[in-house]
């Protein structure tokens, strides 16, 4: 069964040195993103040194899967063969207030035609490719309810 | 010591470019293309092409300056340059970093232009086509972000929700380009008027940029022809002389995967005060704009970054009778723009630039003294520049 928000075909993530344990910790339903060892501060996406002190000892570390919504965008026009029968679906951004404010890029689960609010409370969910060759996970988000459940 | 200024060191003396077409209808290669828009500027300038000295061009234009001078017979390449990066955020910057060469005494005649055939190549406006992405693209990628309007309409949402910006301000914007074009027969859009309705009726290309938010994709070709500002009034035009051109980004503009601290801007914050300032003018001695879009609510943010409308001001700012020539507050994309006259990278707005000095414009806007681009904004770096007539010096 294929339960992906979006429509299969869309170019696959490879791991890269750089990024392969937030990739691996997807798989394994954990959201791993890079903190420095020296001023322990957060920092995404993955780069090869602290921005901020410029250290190039770099942890990845696990963070709650949860934020709010940035910035979103409803796309209708498809530029890739695969998106050819989607139909609209939503992008969004989502800021995690509790890892230095990072952000992160991925889709909003539910009815395409959702109303869109910047500012609302987002979990992660994660979305795992495991037919593929060799398999993968995305981290896609859904609306938290006002009483804090999913 | 010498003042470190551009400021009416160098002068435009030559604009010139091929027969505009859509993407893919163009009979002549790319490469003849830029020859041709380099031999019309020279044309312009009323000088030989072999007096070319120097070539600069942006977003790693395809047309090498070696093989260029070689087919034009320039005598003596001593310039040729590439602004790193940011797609039409180049355009301005490749302008500076010619009249840099100039004023430094590196060349003497440089040629800025560039030339594009999206039949030919690649299209701007496809997703990549790979089985798989890897790097920072694998984290946008498959979650369906793909195209420079998924790269960037996400800055524009965030700057239109914290100002309560309306979807009239981008509609007005679209139609200034259209309504000027009507005018100017060199522009694709020519005879293609474009109407309220129109626009509110077009379909989505990505919430809340319809289809005439975005830019053409096109072939074609541009160029002009920069001397220093001694030589400029030997020339058969009204000499247009640079005040000033700048480039840049804000802190960590380039920060990965959508993660700059300052998202919601078109990138000019802290480049449009170095505009000013070389140039010694303000927002209130601009005449008139040539302003990028490569989507509208580039333009919008690019306008208020540049001090041209107050953030909160834009639903009352942006109306058409405020952009149009000859009258308007503030005429916006005299010439048709990159949505109505030609996506020549941006190129052709700061050809029409020239024009509104030299009182040359199919959309004139009278007693034009001072003329600014704002080229390529949301990516990094972008850059602007102005214009100014001997007046101003």
């Amino acid at each position: 069964m294929n339960t992906a928000y979006l429509k299969p075909g869309l170019p696959a993530p490879a791991a890269s040195d750089l990024d392969r344990p937030y990739w691996d910790g997807l798989r394994e339903g954990r959201l791993l993103v890079q903190r420095c060892r020296r001023c322990d501060r957060y920092q995404w996406g993955p780069e090869w040194i602290c921005h901020r002190c410029q250290n190039f000892d770099l942890a990845y570390v696990e963070v709650e899967p949860r934020g709010r919504l940035y910035s979103h965008q409803r796309v209708w026009h498809p530029v890739h063969p695969a998106l050819g029968a989607q139909g609209p679906y939503v992008i969004v951004l989502v800021e995690l207030p509790h890892a230095d404010d990072i952000r992160l890029v991925g889709n909003l689960l539910g009815d395409p035609m959702q109303d869109l609010r910047i500012g609302a409370e987002v979990e992660g969910v994660f979305e795992h490719h495991a037919d593929h060759a060799p398999p993968f996970t995305l981290l896609q988000w859904r609306y938290v309810k006002a009483d804090g459940s999913a | 010591m010498t003042q470190r200024t551009l400021r009416g060191r160098v002068a435009v003396v030559g604009v010139g470019e091929t027969t505009y077409y859509k993407r893919g209808q163009s009979p002549d290669a790319e490469f003849k293309l830029a020859l041709e828009a380099i031999v019309n500027a020279c044309a312009d300038a009323g000088i030989h092409p072999r007096e070319i000295d120097g070539f600069a061009s942006f977003s790693n234009d395809r047309n090498d300056p070696s093989q260029l001078a070689a087919a034009l017979g320039c005598r003596d390449l001593r310039f040729s340059n590439m602004q790193w990066g940011g797609g039409g955020g180049g355009g301005s910057a490749a302008i500076g970093n010619a009249a840099a060469a100039i004023a430094t005494g590196q060349a003497e005649c440089v040629v800025v232009f560039r030339a594009l055939a999206q039949g030919q190549f690649g299209r701007f406006g496809q997703g990549a086509q790979t089985p798989t992405v890897s790097g920072n693209l694998a984290h946008t990628v498959p979650y369906g972000l793909l195209s420079p309007a998924h790269m960037f309409v996400m800055k524009y949402r965030r700057f239109a929700h914290e100002h309560g910006v309306r979807q009239e301000a981008l509609r007005a914007i679209a139609m200034a380009s259209y309504a000027h074009a009507q005018a100017n027969e060199r522009a694709v859009m020519y005879g293609r008027p474009l109407d309220e309705q129109t626009y509110d009726e077009s379909r989505w290309i990505v919430e809340p940029w319809h289809l005439y938010d975005c830019c053409q994709e096109n072939d074609g070709a541009a160029a002009m022809i920069l001397v220093s500002a001694e030589r400029a009034r030997d020339f058969p035009h009204l000499p247009c002389y640079l005040l000033a051109a700048v480039g840049g980004s804000q802190y960590r503009a380039g920060a990965p995967v959508h993660n700059t601290p300052d998202y919601a801007t078109s990138s000019f914050r802290t480049v449009a005060p170095r505009l000013y300032e070389m140039a010694r003018l303000g927002p209130a001695d601009i005449d008139v704009v040539q302003s990028y879009e490569n989507f509208t609510g580039g333009v919008l943010m690019s306008i208020v970054e540049h001090g041209l409308c107050k953030a909160e001001e834009c639903n009352d700012f942006f109306v058409l009778d405020n952009l149009l020539a000859p009258d308007g507050q503030l005429p916006l994309n005299t010439s048709g723009g990159n949505l109505a006259e030609c996506y020549m990278h941006g190129l052709g707005l700061n050809l029409e630039a020239v024009r509104q000095i030299r009182r040359t414009s199919t959309a004139q806007v009278p007693r034009a003294e001072v003329s600014m681009v704002i080229s390529g904004p949301m990516v990094t770096p972008v850059s602007s520049c102005i214009f100014g007539s001997e007046a101003t010096l």
